[in-house]
């Protein structure tokens, strides 16, 4: 059996996605800036899609710039916003565990004198919104904070932050701006920048069974935002390029799909997450959730198998036919254990022994009957393979369990 | 990234637990990730007749350790000592660079192991290639 869970990583893209984006490879293969017959119809496609995206979050059309990803969403938010305010100068909050897209900007940004700020979090990777306030300072003009996590879910309080940086401003602060990155947030949850209060929001068509290689900022009307990238005026004069017609159909098509019944699909993922901690923690002594017990995604577990390396585990585990991911997915060549697990303060030990599982709407029960049945052979072979002291205690728990 | 003999060896460890009335014991531990290899072995009469290996830590580490027994197990102690990390590494396909600390631990383990035998210890020059 083959068992894809890591759809925190990536997603299939959904059929009706794919047939939706066919037709923008060949026939309709127009630029959209083209004046034409072609390019007009690649123009309405390009427009129909851009309402799709804002449906999802409550915002204008308008609002709504498309990009290659979350990466370049979160590059454009963060920089645009630090080259609008004049570069080599201001002060930028964030957190210690953002996805690196964020903290290597931020860490570039620092390179040319921008203050930055790193706001650790709680033992559950909660971000502490009166710590937010203190961080501020007179010249802080961008707070960037994700809205839930890619390694454990936890869903930090963006509406409370959003209030408070309102707050600041009515209080005679300049403006500071708010950016979240909402990648693995869109499609898991009803997100709306209204009710969230941001500025700019990041989003990830292959997230939510979409294409990779399109995403979209959202970016609230009367946002200043410096270029990163020079060329044409696509996008509002925000982002040049020609525009990647067939992706931005399939994003549009995804974002349509993950707005229908999202509640209901959501609710039955969080069934199977639950069930599976549920199974594996019944019949494996020594396994932790890690992340906040109620704050948090319906489609990621974060777990840590006591005495038991996540890789070794996750090795075992594709041999099996399950894909799960250790750490970040995206950190996965280094050897550096996981900068958000360790953030949460959790010993070496805990992050070495980390897996995560994500849940899709393709998830079925008897796939997480198979995940918990090996995971359960697994663990036993690999704890009776260590070094007595090492396994010990899991082991004679085991016994008696 | 891991080889089919890799993979093998993970899914199916060889010759796992310690003995009971060793020879030798090399339990040695890498101080920067802490994986760990013990191995015990018996010796009889100059020939390796038996070994037993524990190990925790990444992947290739559970590999080396596995493979380690099965190119132990029935040689003569000379050409035991004769063993070295490229050993290890040809036995699994290979391994990548990052990871190739992972042999060198299971030769650590094999020289400790034979030094507290009272085995000379395998040639320094061999345990360098």
């Amino acid at each position: 059996m083959l068992v894809y869970l890591d759809n925190s990583a990536t997603t299939s893209t959904a059929p009706d996605v794919v047939a939706a984006m066919l037709p923008y490879f060949s026939e309709q293969m127009g630029n959209a800036q083209s004046v034409h017959s072609f390019g007009q119809r690649a123009k309405a496609a390009l427009e129909k899609a851009r309402r799709q995206v804002a449906t999802l979050i409550g915002a204008a059309p308008t609002e709504i710039v498309f990009v290659s990803g979350g990466t370049e969403a979160d590059n454009l938010a963060i920089r645009g916003i630090a080259e609008a305010s004049g570069q080599r100068r201001g002060h930028i909050i964030t957190t210690e565990i953002e996805h690196p897209a964020v903290l290597a900007t931020a860490r570039a940004l620092e390179e040319q004198g921008v203050v930055v700020t790193y706001l650790p979090v709680s033992r559950g990777g909660l971000v502490d919104v009166a710590q937010v306030g203190r961080a501020i300072r007179e010249d802080t003009v961008l707070v960037s904070i994700m809205h839930a996590n890619n390694e454990t879910g936890t869903i930090q309080p963006i509406e409370e932050i959003g209030k408070l940086l309102g707050e600041a401003h009515a209080a005679g602060h300049t403006r500071i701006y708010f950016h979240t990155d909402a990648v693995q947030s869109v499609g898991k949850l009803p997100v709306n920048i209204h009710s969230l209060g941001v500025d700019m929001l990041s989003m990830s068509a292959h997230k939510i069974h979409g294409p990779k290689g399109i995403g979209a900022l959202y970016v609230r009307k009367g946002v200043r935002l410096g270029k990163i990238l020079f060329g044409g005026h696509h996008e509002r004069d925000r982002r040049p390029g020609t525009e990647n017609i067939p992706a931005i159909v399939g994003f549009g098509t995804a974002c349509e799909l993950a707005g229908a019944s999202l509640e209901a699909r959501m609710s039955r993922i969080a069934d199977l997450r639950d069930y599976l901690e549920r199974e594996l923690n019944d019949r494996i002594p020594g396994v932790r959730a890690n992340g906040d017990p109620l704050a948090r995604l319906p489609n990621i577990s974060n777990l840590s198998f006591e005495g038991v390396d996540g890789e070794s585990l996750l090795i075992a585990l594709d041999l099996k036919g399950v894909a799960v991911s250790t750490g970040s997915a995206c950190s996965s060549g280094s050897l550096e254990p996981s900068h958000v697990l360790t953030a949460l303060g959790l010993s070496r030990e805990q992050v070495r022994g980390s897996l995560r599982f994500s849940f899709s709407q393709y998830t079925t029960r008897e796939e997480i009957d198979y995940v918990v049945q090996v995971i359960v052979e697994i663990v036993d072979r690999l704890r009776e393979m260590a070094p007595d002291d090492d396994a010990a205690g899991v082991r004679n728990a085991s016994a008696q369990s | 990234m891991y080889s089919s003999k890799v993979a093998d060896h993970i899914a199916n460890p060889r010759n796992v637990g310690e003995l009971d009335d060793p020879s030798g014991v090399g339990d040695v531990v890498n101080e920067v990730c802490q994986d760990r290899i013990r191995l015990s072995i018996r010796i009889e009469g100059g020939t390796l007749a038996a070994a037993r290996v524990r190990a925790s830590g990444c992947p290739p580490t559970l590999a080396a350790a596995s493979v380690l027994t099965e190119l132990i197990i029935g040689r003569q102690i000379t050409e035991v000592q004769l063993l070295g990390r490229t050993d290890i590494t040809s036995a699994l396909g290979r391994l990548p660079a990052a990871k190739a600390h992972c042999a060198v631990l299971a030769i650590d383990a094999l020289r400790n192991a034979l030094e507290s035998s009272g085995c000379e210890p395998p040639d320094p020059g061999a345990t360098s290639r």
